[in-house]
């Protein structure tokens, strides 16, 4: 690890301000920041805190029937307290990581950091979820960008998530066996209006909905209404954990589990 | 009633209070007075030629006290191979040097080349960063692939070894033409070929070492994370640096585990003795995690080809196997009799087998060195035995349970000789396999497949039984297959005149419970409370010699040194005893603590008769010296050879590939066992590297050499809820014949043993799942490759 400048700021206003020196970055919990740093691929000169914000902590029910995240939540506290609001959202937050990791990681830098085997990526996207940030309010479909790359402008700070709740929801995670992130993790949601279905962990694109299966889901919501669909393998992630095959395989097998757990 | 004390208690595990605790004390945590940082500069390419190195910059850095490279070795030693192979042509193995820091041409990633030393660790890490851009390496083409290496000799990990082989060993090569007729004559052969997977041993303390110059006495101390330490303060002194051996101490404080990586000696502990000599001040070393990866010895990654000829009813005939085994860019301490004695000698496994040829290449490649790890040697071995005795049942249309009752060897037949030249002292194998089907609820496996299926799942069980060579070694035995040292180990017991002891023993605990169980035998041998025992080790200045820790040798060997020194101790003190209490020597008996004259009430306390050495107002001075202390040496007279039956239960998932381990079952002959509670510790800890080599631990490296594994990201590791609750025995004892305690070791067992059960377990469950095709799957069984396998 280099040497940086640190502060806490205790409003929005205060970490966009110090946000804006050279090389500034911010930190939520530090659960991916940090190990880069210490491996020095990392080198920010100042790192600003956004874990002693007020405003951005906490889990409420909003009245358009969201749950809102302040962007500095750690994923502990979504698991418990979103446990009735959102069970499948707080059950995916229970399984990030360790105790350690859900304690300190926070739904802002897991959002934006955007990593392709994240799991709060496919909650975002399988509910239409809405990010604000210190100047705008981004819809999930427009915010996600490819691996890594999220529609955030440099020093724009996420302060809430709202995830709109769905009539049933359900996240599975088929665990990478080393990382324990998501070799392929689906998020599907049954919405008055339809299905939402978010896949991570698979493409090499990052994020993304399932077509098919939204519409296939939209007029039966039920695992058997996937016979017949398959995910396309051409741009799905290939390494030591399994190839491109095998995580078009599970996309499928994973959605149809989520549609038979939904609740 | 289990015995609440002494040998066979539970003791609970008197080192476990301050590892759990924080209050351990490990290399990283002694901060010597004056103590500057080393960081070593390692080789980002899997193979290059060293054009320069500029260290002008970064010594010119802050703090920067001075830069190292490969040059500033060329004058001293190489770091040896232990053992000497011959090729079955009778050359002798190639045998090129291992420098302190990389010279002339880098071999792998992680390669050390240069080392920065700074007053602090950032501003070391700083400069390190600095010679590494600074220095100019024309990479070469990695050689990676061991088939490659062997068959492409343009391409060369040293250049004075063309076809990149160390040796080329047969065993038992006059066995080879008739294992070859055999093989012909068998009614049927079964072939598998199959890959034992390397594996990072990823202890949980990193390497760390401190090397101190005392200029005043021109004596040097290596405080290092040491499985080893006499044998490193040897390998310093006789061969790589020079320092005299009595100028040199070797202290391995408390020791975060080793599983095989921490027995050799590493280019950085000489690197931090010549660093200090020439700053004047002590120089502190310790790996990052991802140094541990790339730098630490690796252990397993055999290809082998086994078959077994056998009759149509299942009678084993005959094994025959070729080996390619990687022994990375140089050779470790152990790397050549890793996968030689201690593989070719247990190739018969536990069967009545009359022919047996082991064919081996080792193979240098572009990557981590490659040793000892947990098993060493035995796991392929027994990797090899037992899934293509499984494989052999099946195409035979025959209950593997059954081809082992009727192949393996029986009580009456021991002690037995192999026909890979070891001799088996006891067992009785059928009773560990009865044993594991009874706990392992054979006959009840069916009506559990049919509640997994129900679930959706596919359950499979498999079994292995195997039989391992351990106690390392009877040194007359060694010498004669290369040896380059002996394998005894020693014990001093000092009784201090208040009647405590302090017990120096040569293996060194990192995890073991040494300190519990030899305080055990001690107390049970002299009556006395182990309460006031302590043992000593790891600290060369303080322990009489020792041959490390590994290879299940530490109760079997350096207890057995124990109990010899416990018996001089009392026979000294009948000697002591006879003159207090005015009678014969011979008359003098000693029990339960105290030295007695037959038949009459007369008697001293342990502790009057040590108390009497050490003031000796009465006392048989014109015969006997005075003080109580008294050092053992014990050379074994065989290897032991523990061994077992394992049985695991696993689920697969048909869908997704994913296997899951639901029962594990081992019935273990370990001899006479010492702490019931620490056996089972080890087995504990032994099949959960077995079951985690089996299904999720994978080193890959890709066809440049870079190591794509090299993080807990990425390499996995296995975890508490991996493992099932394993059901562990060792009621079935057989003590072993030639050592006083009749202990046979059962550190490395789990991890031999288990393997093969689990993978057997995988291709039963989906043949019965009807994925008959799938006869055979690599390790680790990943789901995608399980998955893989099913899909055809
Ligand atoms: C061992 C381990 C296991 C893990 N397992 C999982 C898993 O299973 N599933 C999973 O999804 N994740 C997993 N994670 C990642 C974890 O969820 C992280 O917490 C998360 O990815 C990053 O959140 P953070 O708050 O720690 O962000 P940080 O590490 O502090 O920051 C990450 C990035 O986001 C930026 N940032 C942080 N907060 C904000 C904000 N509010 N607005 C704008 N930018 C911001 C930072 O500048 C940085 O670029 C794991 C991490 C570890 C260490």
């Amino acid at each position: 690890m280099y040497n940086f400048e640190f502060t806490k700021p205790t409003t929005i206003a205060d970490a966009v301000a110090a946000l804006k020196a050279d090389e500034a970055q911010a930190l939520g919990g530090g659960q991916t920041l940090l190990p880069t740093m210490k491996q020095r691929l990392a080198a920010p000169s100042s790192l600003v805190s956004l874990t002693a914000i007020p405003e951005m902590q906490g889990v409420c029910m909003s009245d358009a029937n969201e749950v809102c995240v302040g962007g500095a939540t750690p994923h502990a506290s979504v698991a418990i307290h979103a446990a009735t609001m959102f069970p499948a959202l707080a059950a995916l937050a229970n399984r990030i990581g360790d105790p350690a990791v859900r304690n300190r990681g926070t739904v802002g830098g897991s959002l934006a950091n955007n990593d392709p085997s994240a799991c709060y990526p496919a909650a975002a996207l399988g509910t239409g979820a809405t990010i604000k940030t210190n100047t705008r309010e981004i819809a999930a479909d427009d915010y996600f960008q490819g691996m890594f790359t999220t529609a955030l402008e440099d020093g724009e700070i996420i302060t809430e998530v709202r995830f709109p709740v769905p009539e049933k929801a359900n996240y599975q995670k088929f665990v990478q066996p080393a990382s324990r992130f998501a070799l392929v993790g689906v998020f599907v949601a049954k919405y008055a209006d339809g299905a939402r279905v978010a896949v991570t962990g698979a493409s090499s694109d990052g994020v993304f909905r399932w077509a098919e299966a939204e519409a296939a889901l939209s007029a039966d919501f039920s695992a058997g209404a996937l016979a017949g669909l398959a995910v396309p393998g051409g741009d799905m992630i290939s390494d030591l954990h399994g190839s491109g095959e095998y995580r078009a395989h599970l996309v499928k097998v994973m959605t149809g589990r989520a549609v038979t757990a939904a609740a | 009633m289990p015995k609440d004390h002494g040998i066979g208690a539970s003791s609970k595990r008197r080192e476990d209070v301050r590892f759990l605790t924080g209050k351990g004390v490990y290399t990283d945590d002694m901060a010597m007075q004056g103590q500057v940082h080393a960081v070593m500069v390692r080789s980002t390419v899997a193979h290059g030629k060293i054009v320069s190195i500029d260290t002008s910059g970064a010594l010119e850095m802050p703090g920067v006290l001075a830069v190292f490279t490969g040059e500033d070795f060329v004058e001293v030693g190489g770091n040896p191979a232990g053992w000497l192979i011959h090729s079955r042509n009778g050359e002798p193995m190639r045998e090129p040097k291992r420098p302190v820091l990389a010279h002339g041409k880098v071999r792998h990633v992680g390669d050390a080349y240069a080392a920065v030393i700074a007053e602090t660790y950032a501003q070391a890490k700083d400069a390190a960063e600095a010679v590494a851009a600074a220095a100019q390496i024309a990479e070469l083409p990695a050689i990676i692939d061991m088939k490659t290496a062997v068959a492409d000799s343009s391409n060369r990990v040293h250049d004075e070894i063309p076809d990149n082989v160390c040796f080329d060993w047969g065993w038992v090569e006059d066995n080879r033409a008739a294992v070859d007729a055999a093989m012909k004559a068998a009614p049927h052969v079964t072939t598998l070929e199959l890959v034992n997977n390397r594996l990072v041993p990823n202890a949980i303390e990193p390497r760390a070492s401190i090397g101190e110059y005392f200029p005043g006495t021109g004596n040097y101390k290596l405080t290092t994370t040491s499985q080893n330490p006499h044998m490193t303060q040897l390998l310093i002194s006789a061969f790589v640096l020079g320092i005299p051996e009595h100028k040199l101490t070797v202290v391995a404080p408390d020791v975060g585990g080793g599983f095989g990586s921490k027995i050799y000696h590493y280019g950085e502990e000489a690197l931090v003795l010549a660093a200090s000599k020439k700053l004047g001040r002590p120089v502190a070393w310790t790996a990052e995690r991802s140094e541990s990866f790339l730098s630490d010895a690796h252990g397993r990654d055999h290809v082998t080809k086994i078959e077994v000829g056998a009759t149509l009813d299942g009678e084993i005939l005959a094994f025959r196997t070729e080996t390619l085994a990687n022994v990375g860019a140089y050779l470790s301490n152990f790397a050549t009799v890793t996968p030689t004695f201690l593989h070719g000698t247990v190739m018969a496994g536990p069967y009545k087998v009359p022919h047996v040829y082991v064919n081996l290449k080792t193979v240098f490649t572009n990557t981590a060195p490659v040793d000892a790890y947990r098993g060493a040697g035995r796991p392929e071995a027994t990797y090899s035995l037992e899934r293509v005795v499984d494989k052999m049942a099946r195409e035979l249309k025959l209950d593997p349970i059954e081809v082992r009752r009727k192949n393996l060897l029986t009580p009456d037949q021991f002690p037995y000789t192999t026909p890979v030249a070891v001799i088996y002292d006891t067992g009785n194998y059928q009773a560990t396999l009865e044993k594991s089907l009874e706990l392992a609820d054979y006959d009840g496996f069916g009506a559990r497949a049919a509640d997994s299926a129900k679930r959706g799942k596919l359950r499979g069980i498999g079994l292995s039984t195997w039989v391992e060579a351990c106690g390392l070694a009877p040194s007359h035995l060694v010498g004669v297959l290369g040896a380059r040292v002996g394998l005894y180990d020693a014990a001093t017991v000092r009784v201090n005149a208040t009647g405590s002891l302090s017990v120096m023993v040569g293996a060194h605990s990192h995890g073991q419970g040494h300190e519990t169980v030899f305080a055990q035998i001690v107390a049970d041998k002299l009556g006395i409370p182990e309460e006031n025992i302590d043992i000593v080790h790891g600290d060369t200045s303080k322990v009489p010699f020792g041959m490390g820790t590994y290879g299940s040798r530490s109760l079997a060997v350096c207890g057995s040194a124990v109990t010899k020194a416990v018996d001089k101790i009392i026979a000294k003190g009948k000697k002591i005893a006879a003159h207090m209490l005015e009678a014969a020597e011979g008359d003098i008996v000693f029990e339960n603590g105290s030295f007695s004259v037959a038949g009459t009430d007369k008697s001293k306390s342990f502790g009057e008769i040590a108390f009497s050495a050490y003031v000796p107002h009465n006392y048989p001075l014109e015969t006997l010296e005075p003080g109580l202390e008294e050092t053992a040496f014990y050379d074994p007279g065989n290897f032991t050879y523990p061994a077992g039956a394992y049985l695991c239960e696993v689920e697969v998932d048909p869908e997704t590939g994913k296997v899951e381990v639901v029962n594990f079952t081992c019935a273990d002959d370990f001899g006479n066992v010492m702490n019931p509670m620490i056996v089972e510790g080890q087995v504990h800890g032994g099949v959960a590297q077995g079951i985690g080599q089996a299904i999720i631990e994978q080193t890959s490296y890709d066809a440049d050499g870079q190591l794509l594994s090299g993080s807990y990201m990425e390499y996995a590791m296995p975890r508490a809820d991996d493992m099932p609750m394993f059901t562990v025995d060792h009621s079935c004892v057989t003590p072993c014949t030639h050592n006083p305690l009749g202990a046979k070791g059962c550190g490395e067992a789990g991890a031999i043993g288990s393997p093969p059960a689990v993978v057997n377990a995988v291709i039963d469950a989906l043949q019965r799942g009807g994925y008959t095709h799938v006869t055979h799957v690599d390790m680790p069984l990943t789901p995608s490759r399980v998955w893989q396998a099913m899909q055809g």
